[in-house]
């Protein structure tokens, strides 16, 4: 095939992302989209496959087929809850294949590029290395965190900003000498070393950042991934990989903002880690307005009581239920009080969950409508007129300090206004506070019920309690 | 500030503006309330409850319209009554400023203040003061009592040993507040409820009330501004008109409760139709005080026409005149809350706010009707919900629209930087890596828009997708697959085995998750 041939395919493949991202505005078109996504990936592959510099199909196929079985089983096992896990696994995965592919390329240089072109060449490589490494070691991190198997406590080290900056210029001091080199052995050494001090920075920045901003990570660590692949292309000279790192990269930095907006937080301050334990300042502003009052408990039959005699209710999902595998009973509860003519719906915060969506894509699995799920705005003002709010392990999100104590570390996160609904009713297993470590108010308001245990076991009570009303 | 409740006047009338009850709310807000002798004695509220709740009673209408800064009542004053306005009075009733033209340039040449309570916005802020659902919930229910009471049988099906009773069947025009009360009580008798409305999306709220929703099969839009209906075109006035001809036939019992805000009643029920149902029919015309809906309604009367009974009484609230006054004073306190929000004893014509200044039609002796047009909708929730992606589309995410413009200053320096630094790339880079540069950037542009158009719900899909995308790197190993360097080539192959692994893991993931967002 002609390289013009090629480069037409590439343009086809390119729209054919685009449409795929487009498609995604509306879960009518979202399927069609994805379709669009795997087309235009067939074609890129294949138009790269004929390629005169292609040879050799063999290795290709072993690798392809390996590589497809593990992806399918893995994409197949995967329960809904544990698709932050997931995602943040494949981003290390392109993570590793920027780095691979770097260096590859390096040791591979056939073409005889000299002057400036080769300079910056080499800077392509040298930067594609870099984001690489770092989107591999810092996903991998991440994993272990929404795992659990890493704490998700910030762990800060001392003086950690300064062993930031020392990895910085440790690596602009190797990318000195990678690029003054004419040795390619030297070269390969210096590169070499500054990926290993990329993948400690990777492991170092997502070490210091809490499980509550775990959402901007695994989106920022998205976007990385699309940047790696956008210096691939540079490095390459390849535009269509230029192109769709650049989407990937901008749609990563999107959900970035919008996850740091649905906090109050900036950016910056997510990335340089800890939640209310920047500077050294500990969350003593938060003791000196400890909420008075007693909590009240609510069991589970009194529970199903209050719902059964409830017109308007809302749900609050949070992470509590992904972890307690709760979304099925959830809906069942839902549509049973829907079948008696209750109105219940659902309010999802942009930040609930480990990743952007998450509770949409745990309530879409269960079977709820996606027209009862509505977003933060759309459904705070309904609050006043509610019944019922129950908040099934979500606690920051609900958390009224943020509007009503400026002293508070969450002051001016925007929150789903709980408090407002003529009843509220928290499932949490303890008092123990949330991963923002800010005790929550609405747990001492007068209209608020304390429904303490596992939610899944909980909401099964509740359930079975409905059902006995009959 | 005094309250004064005049007696009403118009004949027929039995409701009063305030109870005791409310009298007793009212003095709580720091005001003081006179009432006119005998004013509750049709709603049997008695002079003497009044009094316990600490009005003062007043004998002399003259004196209680004088000394009155607010004044409340349930029908329009009549023209004589206008008279007896002071300066600077807030009068609050129903006006219906659209058909009292007459009554309104009196009203404004004395100089007063009137707030009419048909005219409330409607949002859902103002629903608590909403007299007219208030009003139109009794009507419904009593539309449904009075045609009860001319039917010749019962609402409810019955198998006794005299033999089976099959049981009604009620077809109610309109599912607006009265039309809905109407189904509502209609099946509570037991009686087979049917109803039709050109909004077609209260179908829900008409099967919520036990009735079964009727279409008419043309589309058209039917609800017009502030969730009121609108007047349709001819071609859905005749497959309607097919519609009612063909239910006519069928039922026992028609509520009409069609009205358009400030037009005549729209003419459904036509002599044939009248003509074409069962001799003992019972046909309760809500609309008749507009015109009535049936084209053979006398208004305020009941007829028998071709052996069915057409009621066409205007006063249905006021026949049930306890419950109307209960509600309605309880609006009045609502909308007294609203002009007083400090509870002091003083009120406050706010033109500010929304409520307050839709209900204003005449503001210290100068017409402020009609208001400008409302900002939101309170009827249609469907296809409200279906617009919803438009102004997202245009307007951006939700979350974007906290970003401030930068200063003029801010802007100048940041060009600047950018000119500087796209002159350094162009002093030093060779053309190839500018082209590339060029479709970076715009790859860029591109992706930022795309990305802001997705919906909130589908993040997670986005990420997946777009890491499942992002595999895209494989390439990059393909073309070095076939070097002759074997360190090479095994690197290239680990590259397409991980890159593998996320490109058919991300799709399929993908559209395992898409496959579960359903409607």
């Amino acid at each position: 095939m002609s390289q013009e041939l090629i480069t037409v395919a590439y343009l086809g493949a390119t729209i054919l992302f685009i449409l795929s991202l487009g498609g995604l505005s509306n879960p009518e078109t979202a399927r069609r989209g994805n379709f669009y996504g795997m087309l235009g990936m067939t074609i890129a592959v294949f138009a790269t496959l004929m390629a005169p510099r292609v040879t050799n199909y063999l290795p290709v196929v072993i690798a392809v087929a390996i590589g497809a079985v593990i992806g399918l089983i893995a994409a197949k096992k995967v329960k809904t809850t544990q698709m932050p896990e997931l995602v943040a696994l494949m981003h290390s995965l392109v993570g590793l294949a920027a780095v691979i592919v770097g260096v590859a390329n390096y040791l591979d240089n056939h073409e005889t590029v000299i002057g400036t072109e080769k300079f910056i060449h080499e800077i392509e490589i040298y930067v594609g290395v870099f984001i690489g490494a770092v989107t591999f070691s810092g996903s991998l991190i991440a994993f272990g965190k929404l795992l659990g198997k890493i704490s998700g406590k910030p762990v800060l080290l001392p003086a950690r900003h300064w062993l930031n900056l020392i990895g910085i210029i440790g690596i602009v001091v190797l990318g000195k000498m990678f690029l003054g080199t004419e040795n390619h052995a030297d070269g390969a050494v210096s590169l070499y070393i500054m990926m290993g001090v990329a993948f400690l920075l990777g492991i170092h920045m997502v070490m210091a950042i809490g499980g509550a901003d775990m959402p901007v990570v695994v989106s920022m660590l998205n976007s990385y991934s699309g940047w790696a692949a956008s210096a691939t292309g540079f490095m390459l000279n390849n535009d269509l990989l230029i192109v769709i790192g650049a989407l990937v990269g901008s749609s990563g930095a999107i959900l970035s903002y919008i996850m740091c907006s649905a906090m109050n937080r900036h950016f910056l301050s997510v990335i340089a880690g800890g939640f209310g334990s920047d500077g050294g300042k500990p969350v003593a502003s938060g003791s000196s307005a400890q909420p008075a009052g007693e909590v009240t408990p609510i069991s589970a039959s009194e529970t199903a009581e209050l719902l059964s005699e409830s017109k308007n209710i809302i749900i609050i999902p949070g992470y509590g239920m992904a972890v307690a595998q709760a979304q099925h009973t959830v809906f069942e509860i839902t549509k049973l009080l829907r079948e008696r003519g209750s109105n219940v719906r659902f309010a999802i915060h942009p930040v609930a969950g480990r990743m952007p969506g998450h509770m949409n894509v745990l309530l879409a699995e269960a079977k709820v409508p996606y027209d009862i799920v509505l977003e933060m705005d759309e459904i705070n003002e309904d609050f006043p007129a509610t019944d019922v709010a129950i908040v099934i392990g979500a606690n920051d999100i609900v958390n009224p300090a943020a509007q009503e104590d400026p002293t508070s570390p969450i002051a001016g996160m925007p929150v789903l206004e709980v408090w407002k609904a003529k009843n509220s009713i928290v499932m949490k297993r303890s008092m123990a506070s949330g991963y923002a470590g800010v005790d929550n108010p609405l747990f001492y308001k007068e209209n608020n019920r304390m429904l303490f245990g596992d939610a899944k076991k909980m909401l099964d009570e509740v359930l079975s309690g409905l059902k006995a009303k009959n | 500030m005094k309250i004064c409740i005049p007696k009403e006047t118009f004949a027929g009338e039995k409701r009063v503006a305030t109870t005791p009850e409310t009298v007793e709310k009212f003095i709580k807000m720091g005001f003081s309330v006179a009432i006119e002798v005998g004013a509750g004695q049709f709603a049997n509220f008695s002079d003497e409850d009044y009094a316990k709740s600490g009005a003062e009673i007043i004998n002399d209408t003259k004196l209680l319209w004088s000394s009155a800064d607010l004044l409340f009542k349930v029908r329009a004053p009549s023209l004589s009554e206008v008279n007896l306005l002071r300066e600077g009075t807030i009068l609050v009733s129903f006006i219906w400023p659209a058909q009292n033209k007459e009554l309104m340039d009196k009203m404004a040449a004395q100089k007063v203040t009137v707030i009419a309570v048909d005219s409330v916005p409607r949002i859902s802020r103002a629903q608590k003061l909403d007299a007219l659902s208030s009003m139109a919930n009794i009507a419904g229910y009593r539309a449904v009592i009075e045609a009860a009471h001319h039917f010749g049988r019962f609402f409810t099906g019955q198998i006794t040993a005299a033999g089976k009773v099959p049981p009604a069947k009620v077809f109610v025009i309109g599912a607006g507040v009265a039309g809905l009360s109407a189904i509502g009580t209609a099946s509570g008798l037991g009686a087979i409820v049917r109803a039709n409305d050109t909004r077609p999306e209260v179908g829900d709220q008409v099967k919520s009330m036990g009735g079964e929703f009727v279409p008419v099969n043309f589309q058209e839009e039917g609800a017009g501004v502030g969730g009121y209906a609108k007047v349709m075109s001819e071609g859905f006035l005749k497959a309607q008109k097919e519609v009612f001809a063909k239910q006519a036939k069928e039922v026992d019992i028609i509520i009409t409760t069609a009205l358009i805000p400030g037009k005549p009643a729209p003419k459904l029920i036509s002599e044939e139709m009248v003509k074409s149902m069962k001799a003992g029919s019972v046909i309760v015309d809500l609309a008749s005080e507009q015109g009535g809906n049936c084209a053979l309604t006398s208004p305020g009367e009941v007829v028998v026409r071709y052996g069915v009974t057409i009621i066409g009484y205007a006063d249905l609230p006021s026949r049930l005149a306890k419950q109307s006054s209960t509600l309605y004073g309880t609006n009045l306190f609502r909308l007294l809350e609203e002009l007083s929000p400090k509870k002091d004893g003083t009120v406050n014509v706010n033109m500010d706010d929304e409520v307050i200044r839709g209900a204003t039609v005449i503001k210290e002796g100068a017409i402020t009707w009609p208001p400008p047009a409302p900002k939101l909708s309170a009827a249609p929730a469907g296809p409200a919900t279906e617009k919803k992606p438009v102004p997202k589309a245009t307007g951006g995410h939700g979350h974007g629209k906290s970003k401030q413009a930068a200063s003029p200053a801010k802007t100048a320096v940041t060009l600047l930087a950018t000119a500087v630094l796209f002159y350094l790339i162009g002093l030093g880079a060779p053309a190839m890596f500018l082209s590339h540069l060029t479709v970076f950037v715009l790859a860029c542009f591109v992706g930022y828009m795309v990305v802001w158009n997705v919906t909130a719900a589908l993040h997670t899909p986005l990420m997946s997708v777009t890491n499942a995308i992002s595999s895209i790197i494989v390439i990059g190993a393909l073309v070095q697959i076939s070097s002759n360097d074997p360190l090479v080539m095994s690197l290239s192959a680990l590259a397409v085995v991980f890159t593998s692994i996320n490109m058919f893991g991300g799709f399929a993931v993908t559209q395992r998750m898409l496959a579960m967002f359903r409607k």
